[in-house]
């Protein structure tokens, strides 16, 4: 049998992923919801048929959303989640122990059973006892939300589906104003590359440097990502990500990570010249 | 008769079934001969867009198809006789009025009418008695006729042929017409309404009265805004005294004997689907206004009202389908609003006056958006309220007429700028949107206030029309040997 699931990641471009079984697929109310184990890259998980975490890749993912806020602040106590209904952030979240509350929102309450049952490697992250989940959309649970986290992480989807909204103007207002003085937000934010990604990408960029004092951005390498080259948005009221790094005092906590390092937390700051043009232009 | 037939609709079908050859009008001929307008539109579309024929019927002089799906449209509605008009609600508005008065006769109406009521009279000749409107300075606007003022209109001007009645208005508000009705009905005047943005009305539950059933004569029915068919198609309905076959003969004056199927079906598909499915359309749609009114007061500073208002008067019920919320306490004027939406946050509502927005709310509509709307309200007032002392708090200015429209709108006049032109009077409309309700018609005087007011809402943004001059520095008035 020659079972592939394929991802168009552009009209003319797509990826192919060689499948030995598929173990869900159903619509639920938000989207189309299917698991498929591969001989590549491990079981793997399509939101609307995209490509949302592999078992082989998503460590990347999860990490650098994760520990690059971490290590600029550690005062970082109180934290809010969109999204990441697979559970591999709080996975990395439960690495620190000064962590005291995560709220974690996810609108699909099916994305957190399915990752539960198939993909304990991330939904693992359901039990860390700091973390509150709440199934709601994420904009109307921030509404009147103020000075409440040190700590928002926004692990939506692309733009055209139900994350859509994760991506407006007024959704980055609600998170500056739910942050907390020495408050960050990191955003997944899509890729320089292919022109819709990075119309998404320049769209998102635009919009959360009118909102905050601060706005990086930083890459990582993520192979079943449209491109593999992805971005990630680093926002504040004044920490810089860079400058504000307590390089020290992570590598003291003595986190196991595969992928970051302060050293990469650095560098990922360094971007491709062509990508830097495109923020520039947009700020 | 069933109402799970669209005549029209079917007819069209039937047409593309048969392949007829195209040797008539218009010249597109099924969309081929204008590939760009066909590839933009859509083949479906254009091979749809045919002049009337046998099967298709007649507009000017309906006799199959036509006069099934209006037959159908007056049951779905209540109404003795249903008109399907292609020239907007305007067009129906206008048949309303040359239906029932003539030059020189009076019409009892409230200022906060559509611009389409006062063009009438200039086309008609007839003259306007402007019932004393009832206003809110808490909210900035007109609100519903008072009954009270009714009477008093009604015993000072017993020889008024008509009263036309707004209902509901923009906002939501609803007068007393079934009183209305009564009252006008005892002093041989016939009722006229103007429910542009009551379409709903007839299908939902627990709405405001229709004016069908509180025995009105004749209702404007825009079925484009809350009833889903598209822009500029409209229902003219007629209740069970009033006589249609001459109504058709008034809406032929001005109506074009070439009306366009794409409308006609869209006027015969949504009723059937209003009537087929309208109840359950319209819970969804008030479900949705009601979350927003909730989320929208819970920021406190807007009012996002309601019902609460009701006053058994000059609000006498409210259209709880409509999200209209007022910004005054945040200091920005609605326009101000509705400009940081579209401009900041990418969000289109359907108007801002002086101290309000309307959303308007569908059943097209999906909750995240509305969740982006609410969310994006409470960001504009953390971002840019203001202190409320810089705004005016009223906008209503009664009018003083001093002739009939007709006859200041067609007079000798004389161009003057706008600060020289108070104490004349006025040879133009001077109308302001939003909210498109007259601050000057033809044949009224022009006060300092006005001045004022017209000089307020160019600040605020809002657009002017009606005078020729279009940037509003000038003003045509009567010429002295008129006065």
């Amino acid at each position: 049998m020659d079972l592939w699931y394929s991802e168009f990641h552009t009209k003319n471009v797509k990826l192919s992923i060689k499948v030995s079984s598929e173990l869900l697929s159903e619509q639920s109310r938000y989207q189309h919801i299917a698991v498929f184990d591969s001989p590549e890259f491990g079981r793997f998980l399509t939101l609307d048929g995209v490509m949302m975490l592999t078992e082989k890749d998503e460590f990347i993912y999860h990490e650098m959303i994760t520990h690059v806020p971490m290590s600029v602040n550690p005062d970082i106590k109180i934290v809010l989640v969109i999204g990441a209904g697979d559970g591999g952030v709080l996975r990395e979240l439960s690495k620190y122990k000064t962590i005291e509350k995560i709220d974690l929102v996810e609108i699909d309450e099916r994305v957190i059973e399915v990752c539960k049952q198939y993909l304990p490697q991330t939904a693992c992250g359901f039990s860390n006892p700091a973390a509150n989940v709440i199934i709601g959309d994420g904009i109307k649970f921030l509404r009147n939300k103020e000075n409440e986290y040190d700590l928002i992480i926004v692990d939506s989807t692309d733009p055209s589906g139900p994350g859509e909204v994760l991506f407006s103007k007024e959704f980055y207002g609600n998170c500056y104003n739910a942050l907390t003085e020495h408050g960050i937000m990191v955003n997944q934010h899509e890729s320089p590359f292919y022109a819709n990604d990075a119309d998404a990408m320049i769209r998102a960029h635009k919009k959360i440097s009118k909102t905050f004092e601060v706005s990086k951005v930083y890459q990582a390498h993520i192979p079943t990502y449209p491109s593999g080259h992805w971005l990630f948005g680093f926002a504040s009221k004044g920490l810089h990500p860079t400058r504000d790094i307590k390089e020290e005092y992570w590598n003291r906590l003595n986190i196991d990570t595969k992928y970051y390092t302060t050293k990469l937390h650095k560098g990922s700051f360094c971007l491709p010249k062509y990508v830097e043009e495109m923020l520039k232009e947009n700020e | 008769m069933n109402q799970n037939k669209a005549p029209i609709y079917e007819a069209l079908e039937q047409l593309k079934q048969n392949k007829t050859v195209p040797f008539d009008v218009p010249g597109h001929k099924r969309g081929k001969g204008n590939p760009e307008l066909t590839a933009f539109l859509g083949e479906k579309c254009l091979s749809v867009d045919v002049n009337s024929m046998k099967q298709l019927d007649n507009l000017c002089h309906p006799v199959s198809v036509i006069k099934e799906a209006e037959e159908l449209a007056a049951e779905a509605f209540g109404a003795a006789h249903a008109f399907f008009m292609v020239g907007g609600t305007t067009s129906a508005v206008q048949a309303m009025v040359l239906s029932t008065v003539k030059k020189d006769e009076k019409i009892i109406l409230p200022r906060n009418v559509h611009q389409s009521v006062i063009n009438c009279l200039v086309i008609s000749g007839a003259i306007p008695v402007y019932v004393n409107p009832q206003t809110s300075d808490r909210l900035g606007i007109a609100l519903g006729m008072s009954m009270n003022e009714v009477a008093i209109s009604i015993a000072q001007n017993p020889d008024a042929k008509a009263i036309l009645v707004n209902n509901p208005t923009y906002y939501g508000i609803c007068s007393n017409l079934k009183g209305i009705v009564e009252l006008a009905h005892k002093h041989g005047m016939k009722v006229l309404v103007d429910e542009a943005h009551g379409t709903h009305f007839y299908f939902g539950e627990n709405m405001p009265i229709t004016a069908m059933k509180a025995g009105a004569d004749m209702a404007s029915v825009s079925m484009h805004k809350s009833g889903g068919s598209l822009t500029q198609s409209s229902v003219l309905l007629c209740g069970k005294d009033v006589n249609a076959d001459y109504v058709r003969k008034i809406i032929n004056l001005t109506q074009t004997t070439s009306g366009s199927y794409l409308l006609l079906s869209s006027l015969d598909i949504s009723r059937r689907n209003l009537a087929l499915n309208g109840f359950e359309i319209f819970k969804k749609v008030e479900e949705f206004a009601t979350y927003a009114r909730e989320e929208i007061n819970g920021f406190g500073g807007y009012y996002a009202f309601s019902k609460e208002l009701i006053n058994g008067d000059s609000i006498y019920d409210f259209d709880s389908t409509k999200l209209s919320i007022n910004t005054y306490e945040i200091g920005l004027a609605g326009i101000e609003v509705y400009d940081i939406l579209r401009d900041e946050y990418d969000i289109q509502i359907e108007f801002g006056d002086l101290t309000n927005i309307l959303a308007y709310i569908s059943v097209g509509d999906i909750m995240k958006n509305l969740e982006r709307l609410i969310s994006s309200l409470g960001e504009i007032k953390r971002l840019y309220k203001k202190d409320k002392s810089r705004l005016l708090n009223s906008q209503y200015i009664n009018p003083i007429v001093e002739m009939s429209p007709q006859k200041a709108f067609f007079a000798n006049k004389v161009s003057k700028p706008l600060d020289k032109c108070v104490g004349e009077i006025s040879c133009e409309f001077v109308i302001c949107y939003p909210p498109g309700i007259p601050v000057l018609a033809p044949g009224e005087k022009i006060t300092k206030d006005i001045v004022e007011y017209i000089k307020y809402s160019i600040d605020k943004g809002c657009v002017i029309t009606g005078p020729e001059a279009m940037d509003i520095s000038r003003l045509n008035v009567l010429k002295g040997e008129n006065k």
